[in-house]
């Protein structure tokens, strides 16, 4: 050291030591830090998310409604739970929502698929037509609802034209939204023209992480193009693909929006969805010990969604 | 074996490379579903510049004269008069004046959906600042920190995300009107950052798991303290995964609309609540729905296009990264 004055204490241990532990003498600690950082998120989900959580336990073992608060609040015990899990209304909500997940994803699994495989023959354009096709899932999904409701008019709608057209039936013979036999059609087909894209960008990942070398070998071994499909391509995509059914199955396990502006879960309760339903029992008609115990009992089922979803996730990270 | 080589036409190129006859046909399919699947889009911008009676004409008019009376009747109310009362009034000001007096009706002011499009912005830019802030905050402790339960915290964080939001809509409901936030938009925005920070700490701490941190590290024997180094190096570097997942949180709060039926219902209503009903006279007024979808959907068309390169990550919570 040549300078003129000692240095301070501070510096010269700062400098004789390895540089992690001198920015600890000078600066706050990385401990210190990493609490300081991840502190401002945990507080806000602690009180948006957590608290609340732990309030609709609370309530669902009791007779509250929110529309009369001034009401005694009385214990039930676990009569909430056992009136849930034997209302027949709620098992009718659960199978509408059963069909709704298992069609969407079966459509939108195929139709997706089918139409990255078609865009990675890189094809000119094909950039741009891809943005096109993505626009779909970008939209919010009460404004889709609203405006295929409109798309679905019986007379006037371009949906029933465009059926009428095609196969020579009377546009206003059938009703998408009000008839009980075409309505859980009628929801599939929007999720479906909504968030085939969505699958499509997953998929069309996986098959661009496809090094050629493997399809160049199989070209070599004389392998047919149906069996370089079924023993490379499919295998290879799998796990994408399993990760956006994993998605869309959360997404339209909760799905709420979108049908709630297409048919708010008529005809009669056709196309109630657990959502909807959970809805009608909290906010129509004021149950809130019993919505606030399906509430949970939902909540238990997307917890077990979302850890195999979370598995399949780094499943596929660690490939 | 693709037909070109069954046919013995030899091609220059490698063996995986699709044959021009393959690439025509794939072309030619995907760009017939790509124009199938916007024909509904289209479809609700052209009804917004249709009359009222055109917009539900049979069959469905594609040539028609363009008019402004869907946009007109989005931004104002009006009062039915009787044609000696307009014969009586001052030549009108405006196309929406005229627009209003040739349906016999007269502007009586300016409709909700004004407010309810800022209110969409405020709470939509609001909420993205404050979960951008905190995400890239986080991302940064959870990417380069030794943080105890550092895996359980981060699927806890995810898991938030995973709840139906009509079973959270239930004591949130109870928790604002015990404090107030009940249809505010201090409310709305710390709700949606609840929401979409997940989604900011998952993403951007992918993005600054792509920064090496030899940089942060350089910097700080150059006499950097953490703090610092965070600030002058990682956030400039990370200045894409910030604009991305900023892009994000605003679509999902912009888009929101389970959250906002439920818990708003004037002052601090949004858009897509409010769109839905706008009814004319005599049931619902689809040019003037279409005209508001359209305006709505604009910011959206761009971000998307915008953002098209981290759309992939976005949407998967940065598990493909392609």
């Amino acid at each position: 050291m040549n300078s003129p004055h000692p240095p301070r204490a501070i510096e010269r241990v700062a400098q004789s030591t390895p540089p992690v532990l001198a920015t600890r003498l000078r600066g706050l600690s990385d401990r210190a830090i990493a609490w300081l950082f991840i502190g401002p998120t945990m507080a806000l989900l602690l009180a948006i998310n957590i608290f609340p959580l732990i309030w609709t336990v609370r309530l669902s073992f009791t007779n509250f409604r929110a529309n009369r608060p001034n009401a005694t609040v009385l214990g039930v015990g676990i009569d909430n739970y056992v009136s849930v899990l034997t209302d027949p209304d709620i098992w009718q909500a659960m199978q509408a929502t059963a069909h709704f997940l298992f069609w969407t994803i079966a459509l939108q699994t195929l139709i997706g698929f089918a139409l990255a495989y078609l865009i990675d023959r890189k094809f000119r354009g094909h950039g741009f037509w891809t943005t096109v096709i993505l626009v779909p899932m970008m939209l919010s999904p009460a404004v889709v609802g609203n405006f295929w409701a409109f798309l679905y008019q019986p007379q006037i709608g371009l949906f029933n034209y465009a059926v009428a057209f095609l196969t020579g039936v009377p546009p206003s013979s059938f009703e998408m939204l009000g008839s009980v036999r075409l309505a859980p059609w009628a929801i599939v087909i929007v999720d479906t023209w909504m968030w085939t894209p969505y699958v499509m960008l997953i998929c069309l990942a996986g098959l661009r992480s496809i090094p050629d070398y493997i399809y160049e070998a199989a070209e070599v071994d004389r392998a047919s193009a149906w069996r370089q499909f079924w023993s490379i391509t499919l295998p290879m995509v799998l796990p994408f693909i399993m990760l956006a059914v994993l998605f869309r199955g959360i997404e339209n396990f909760k799905m709420f929006d979108m049908v709630n502006l297409l048919t708010s879960g008529g005809p009669g309760s056709t196309t109630e969805l657990a959502s909807i339903t959970l809805k009608r029992e909290a906010f129509e008609k004021w149950r809130t010990g019993y919505s606030s115990a399906f509430a949970i009992i939902l909540f238990v089922a997307v917890f077990g969604l979302a850890n195999i979803y979370v598995k399949a996730l780094n499943a596929v990270k660690n490939r | 074996m693709s037909l070109g080589m069954k046919l013995g036409i030899s091609t220059a190129h490698s063996v995986v490379e699709p044959t021009a006859r393959t690439r025509w046909i794939a072309g030619v399919l995907v760009v017939l579903y790509a124009l199938v699947t916007i024909v509904p889009l289209v479809w609700i911008i052209l009804t917004g510049f249709k009359t009222p009676p055109d917009s539900i004409s049979y069959p469905p008019k594609v040539l028609f004269t363009p008019s402004l009376e869907g946009y007109c009747n989005l931004f104002t109310t009006r009062s039915r008069q009787t044609p000696e009362y307009i014969a009586a009034l001052p030549p009108a000001t405006g196309t929406c004046d005229q627009v209003a007096r040739n349906a016999s009706m007269v502007v009586a002011g300016p409709s909700n959906y004004i407010p309810r499009f800022a209110n969409s912005l405020i709470i939509a830019f609001g909420s993205t600042v404050l979960s951008v802030g905190f995400g890239v905050m986080a991302a940064y402790a959870f990417s380069r920190f030794k943080v105890p339960l550092k895996d359980d915290l981060l699927f806890f964080i995810l898991s938030t995300r995973m709840m139906p939001p009509i079973a959270v809509a239930i004591p949130i409901y109870l928790m604002y009107r015990e404090l107030g936030l009940s249809d505010t938009r201090l409310g709305m925005i710390l709700l949606y950052s609840a929401v979409n920070v997940s989604l900011a700490v998952w993403l951007l701490k992918g993005f600054i798991d792509e920064i090496p941190r030899e940089y942060e590290e350089a910097a700080m024997v150059d006499g950097y303290t953490r703090l610092q180094a965070f600030r002058k190096v990682v956030l400039p570097q990370a200045t894409t995964g910030i604009v991305a997942t900023a892009i994000f949180c605003l679509i999902f709060a912009w888009n929101e609309y389970a959250f906002a039926v439920l818990l708003t219902s004037g002052t601090a209503q949004t858009a897509p609540p409010f769109i839905p009903i706008i009814i004319g006279e005599g049931g619902q007024d689809w040019p003037a729905v279409a005209a508001g979808t359209t305006l709505f959907l604009i910011p959206i068309l761009v971000f998307t296009i915008l953002l098209r390169k981290h759309l992939l990550r976005g949407i998967t919570f940065g598990a493909v990264r392609k």
